[in-house]
């Protein structure tokens, strides 16, 4: 064993990307069973969700078929390779009750908080993600992790309090930030607590007894806010205390090599694919290497601007502009764009389940909850949203089915993965969208 | 994040400008009222006050902006520290991230990207080769604390960083926390670095938390406290931190004079650094930080690259310093002239050999005239492949004349719209088809009449005489002015009242710190007489505001005020 480079098999898997190597088995980590680490503990949950703009077209969308083996049409066959690991949910609606629609923005608000926002400044609640952090996110080095794929640290869906979490947008930044000097390998042969940090926890201490301070000369508002500043110093000093301590040996974990630079600018899907790809490799690694168990990866903007090559229209713009082709009966580029995003989602559930760990993979272990903000773009419809589930959430959840939701609110699938992630919250959603039973098709 | 001034969005700084807003926040009515409401909108705001009236604005806590961040590195440690720094884009409130900076949360990554940037800009201060130099003294022993030393080079580095309100207690922890580190770390300068990235890490640098005091000449009123008056001047003038002499203009109570704050305003205004303040701000007034995300495609803009973007937001810099701070010249000026520079990649843009940055006039014929003609505002508003303009008549209603153009109207039925006829050649005819379906018009009718005038000036800025073959034709209007081309949009713009009272208000909010409210009404209203008095020159304005009562007087927050939230990502 101790002559196998298993660092140099994963990083051919990760760089060449379109082998499937299972990892050679560390035994030693696991129990009999190989479900559960050697300690006894069982494989870490996590939870992420993955995101497009502008939805789809449900004639070349959505499966006819309920239940198992169910078809993948135009915009859908991407997916057909990891068919086996998703759920693809149907006919569930995002109510704004009397709010207004708020076109590309109530739809995602409604389905990563399960409430309507008033205004587009409004965001109700915390988003999904949030949610399940506050159940399993507290034991790692990051509480959360949020990627796009474009290119601008805005675009994220995932918010606390009404705070974006701003996404992490360039591959090299966000690769010094998970396995840079702070990075502890929880394979090292050796550990030693680093003097440096010891120092930093102290410093740290000062910095929060300032903050504290400065509470008492600011008003109500603003004392929110140095709250929000003193939460962040808390969530680093619990940074501070994971270094200082010896992690677990973790089969899984191999970190990736430094991207040799970040993608240029633009926003052709061509270039939008290759950072996603890279993020994606990243955020694998992250939730392997379990400095994080909650993470959201944007594939594009919910008003997506991403091109194709020598057609003059952004994205949303062409969902609102392109001539919908009569003899096929939809618009074709828009589905091209669909289809691409389509493409990139099926890379990130294959990338999870390229993974061993335990017995499985780390898809088998992991919860994926991905969604658009609308249906048809064109008319800015929240009818019908498109909802995906990808993984087993340690076996909570069967896969490989399509679900009729009948109308139902979208929540129901963000209650569903609540559950699963072992939230102890009774409802998820306000309003027509509050949820407050799993989805019994999909639960074990 | 929250967005106080969201409930005010419709007000801004004069009676003309609120008109306009108003009309402009019920776009979706018939064209017609919208007219008519327009034409009373363009009276001059004739009937303000000579007479500076009783203003104020409440004390704000404002994070510091990356680059008022990496300014203050700049100022303390040298020009040659260099870091990226990733912090958080701040919300824009009032149409000012300056403004937003008083309002943006905080998340835990967020303040994860400050501290980083905070150790690494502690490391590199405290490199070898820096540290010679930087260190006023030299400790005993290199390998052990150093109390005496620690505390010289902090009390004189924390003062900075603090914009002068390092008390005793917190320089003795600054300096009991560098002895701790040292005497852990066997290294002088490593405790002295530990001890700098807990100040780059406090809320006390990193936040401009405003104080005040009684103001003796407005019994029962606040005033800003000196050091608070000393961090707003600094940070409207120079986008940094108050240097030496200003700290001790405060210290000294000088700054609260009304003779020692012009002398210090007057010494400010005459520095080189107020070009970064300049810069620093029409930067945020134009939206620019929207070029870190731009690109075009390359296929069918093959002249612009990512230099020619880099290059397009250099060139307005440029010629804003150029004809407002070097040429004093009017601000209104800014959109008919013809001088600017011009760069390499520029100048294929512009059909023009150009070897490093060259001034350029463009000659009388030529449709290039004045700001909105320029790479930075055409390509910045269009799509990656074509132009837009929707998006640039937009642009110039929030931008330069501070009336926010709303989104779609909330439960449009899209479906009403016919299916877009694919043999449309040119933007002003598919754009036909939303000034003429009424769910469409009222919102477009402000906009696309303003966004043809531009349309010889494709998506990257490239002059055509034709699109997709059909002849162009520029000619608009921006309330019920006509104009024939871009030229003549740029010369009604020039003429239109809330082009200069919109500089004001984001000027105020600006210098103030905070987005403007209602109640500023009367004082914007001042202000933009004084500018006009003043023949509308940035400097004098700059002086005017920095001077005015207003500017040091505390207001208390309308409550209404601090609820709202600010705009999603």
């Amino acid at each position: 064993m101790a002559n196998f480079n298993r660092r140099r098999v994963l990083r051919g898997i990760l760089n060449g990307g379109a082998v499937t190597v299972g990892l050679p088995l560390l035994n030693c980590f696991l129990n009999g069973n190989g479900n559960a680490m050697a300690s006894g503990e069982q494989m870490p949950l996590r939870f992420g969700t993955w995101f497009w703009g502008c939805g789809m077209n449900a004639k070349v969308f959505t499966p006819s078929k309920f239940g198992a083996n169910f078809e993948f049409p135009i915009e859908t066959a991407p997916l057909r390779k990891v068919g086996k690991h998703i759920n693809m949910f149907s006919n569930y609606n995002a109510y704004r009750d009397n709010a207004p629609n708020l076109c590309h923005y109530t739809g995602w608000v409604i389905t990563k908080s399960g409430s309507a926002p008033e205004n587009r400044g409004n965001k109700p609640g915390d988003t999904i993600d949030v949610l399940v952090s506050k159940k399993i996110g507290n034991t790692t080095r990051f509480p959360q992790l949020t990627v796009t794929s474009v290119g601008d640290p805005r675009d994220s869906y995932s918010y606390a309090s009404g705070n974006s979490n701003v996404a992490e947008w360039s591959p090299l930044t966000f690769y010094k930030r998970l396995f840079g000097p702070d990075y502890q390998d929880p394979n090292a042969p050796t550990f030693t607590p680093n003097p440096r940090v010891m120092v930093r926890k102290s410093v740290l201490s000062s910095v929060m007894d300032q903050t504290q301070a400065l509470k008492q000369v600011v008003g109500a508002e603003d004392k929110i806010r140095l709250d929000q500043y003193f939460s962040g110093l808390r969530e680093l000093e619990h940074q501070f205390d994971l270094q200082l301590t010896k992690p677990k040996p973790i089969a899984a974990c191999v970190p990736v090599m430094a991207p040799g630079a970040d993608p240029r600018q633009g926003l052709s899907a061509e270039l939008v694919g290759q950072r996603h790809k890279l993020m994606t490799d990243l955020l694998v690694m992250a939730a392997a290497c379990d400095q994080t168990r909650v993470f959201n990866m944007s594939y594009c903007a919910a008003f997506s601007a991403t091109t194709k090559p020598g057609w003059d229209k952004p994205h949303h713009t062409t969902t609102h502009e392109e001539h919908v082709d009569e003899e096929l009966g939809y618009q074709p580029t828009v589905s091209w764009f669909t289809i691409k995003a389509m493409e990139c989602m099926a890379d990130f559930v294959e990338a999870f389940s390229k993974i061993k760990e335990g017995d499985g993979t780390l898809l088998d272990n992991s919860l994926i909850y991905a969604s658009s903000e609308s249906s048809l773009a064109r008319i800015h419809s929240n009818d019908g949203i498109p909802l995906f589930t990808a993984g087993r959430a340690g076996g909570r959840i069967k896969t490989g089915l399509h679900i009729d939701g009948k109308g139902a609110p979208g929540s129901k699938v963000g209650f569903t993965c609540l559950k699963a992630m072992g939230s102890d919250l009774p409802s998820f959603g306000t309003k027509s969208n509050m949820a407050n039973s799993v989805i019994s098709e999909i639960a074990v | 994040m929250r967005h106080r001034g969201e409930k005010y969005k419709w007000f801004v700084g004069s009676a003309a400008a609120i008109a306009v807003s108003l009309v402009l926040s019920n776009c979706a009515q018939p064209a017609s009222k919208t007219a008519a409401v327009s034409k009373d909108a363009a009276a001059p705001s004739s009937r303000a006050a000579l007479v500076e009236p009783d203003g104020g604005a409440p004390k704000h806590l404002r994070i510091l902006t990356s680059e008022q961040y990496l300014n203050t590195l700049a100022y303390v440690f040298g020009d040659d520290i260099r870091l990226q720094t990733d912090f958080a884009p701040l919300p824009r409130a009032d149409g000012l991230l300056a403004s937003g900076a008083a309002l943006a949360g905080f998340t835990g990554g967020q303040i994860e990207q400050y501290y980083r940037t905070g150790t690494a800009a502690a490391g590199l201060a405290m490199d070898a080769r820096r540290r010679e130099f930087l260190i006023n003294c030299k400790p005993a022993d290199a390998r052990a604390a150093d109390r005496a030393c620690a505390t010289k080079f902090l009390g004189v580095v924390g003062r900075i960083l603090y914009r002068g309100r390092l008390t005793d207690a917190l320089l003795t922890d600054s300096v009991n926390k560098a002895s701790e580190a040292a005497d852990r770390l066997k290294d002088f300068y490593a405790g002295l670095s530990s001890a700098l990235e807990g100040m780059l890490a406090s809320p006390a640098v990193l936040f401009v938390a405003e104080t005040s005091e009684p103001d003796p000449a407005q019994p029962g009123r606040e005033r800003l406290d000196a050091y608070s008056v000393a961090s707003r001047l600094s940070l409207l003038l120079w986008n940094s931190v108050p240097d030496d002499a200003l700290l001790r203009a405060g210290e000294s109570g000088e700054l609260m004079t009304d003779k020692g704050r012009a002398a210090a305003v007057d010494r400010m205004l005459a520095s080189p650094r107020l070009e970064a303040g300049v810069r620093a701000f029409f930067d945020d007034m134009l939206g620019f930080d929207q070029f870190a995300t731009l690109a075009k495609d390359s296929i069918i803009y093959q002249s612009f690259s990512a230099v020619t973007a880099q290059d397009a937001r250099e060139q307005t810099l440029r010629t804003i310093v150029d004809q407002l701070l070097v040429k004093k010249r009017d601000y209104r000026d800014l959109y008919t002239t013809r001088e600017t520079f011009l760069s390499p990649a520029l100048g294929a843009i512009y059909g023009v050999k150009a070897s490093g940055w060259t001034p350029y006039t463009s000659p009388k014929d030529s449709p290039r005239a004045g700001l909105l003609t320029q790479v930075s505002f055409l390509a910045l508003h269009s799509h990656a492949g074509r132009s837009s303009p929707t998006l640039r008549g937009k642009a110039l209603r929030e931008l330069l004349m501070c009336q926010p153009v709303p989104p779609p109207p909330a439960n449009v039925d899209f479906s009403a719209l016919e299916n877009p006829d694919p043999n449309i050649k040119t933007q002003r005819a598919r754009l036909e088809i939303h000034r003429t379906n009424p769910v469409c018009a009222g919102c477009h009718k402000i906009t696309d009449p303003i966004g043809l005038a531009l349309e010889h000036f494709d998506g990257a800025g490239q002059y055509r005489e034709t699109e997709r073959g059909a002849p162009i034709d520029a000619s608009g209007s921006l309330d019920n002015q006509q104009f024939a081309d871009a030229a003549e949009l740029g010369a009604s713009l020039r003429n239109m009242p809330a082009l200069t009272s919109c500089l004001v208000k984001r000027v105020y909010g600006y210098a103030t710190g905070g987005p403007t409210a209602p109640v500023d009404q009367a004082v914007l209203a001042y202000f933009d007489n004084v500018f006009a008095r003043q023949g509308y020159r940035l400097p004098d304005l700059l002086r005017s505001i920095a001077l005015s009562k207003s500017f040091v007087t505390v207001r208390d927050v309308p409550a209404p005020s601090r609820t709202a939230s600010l705009s999603a990502p």
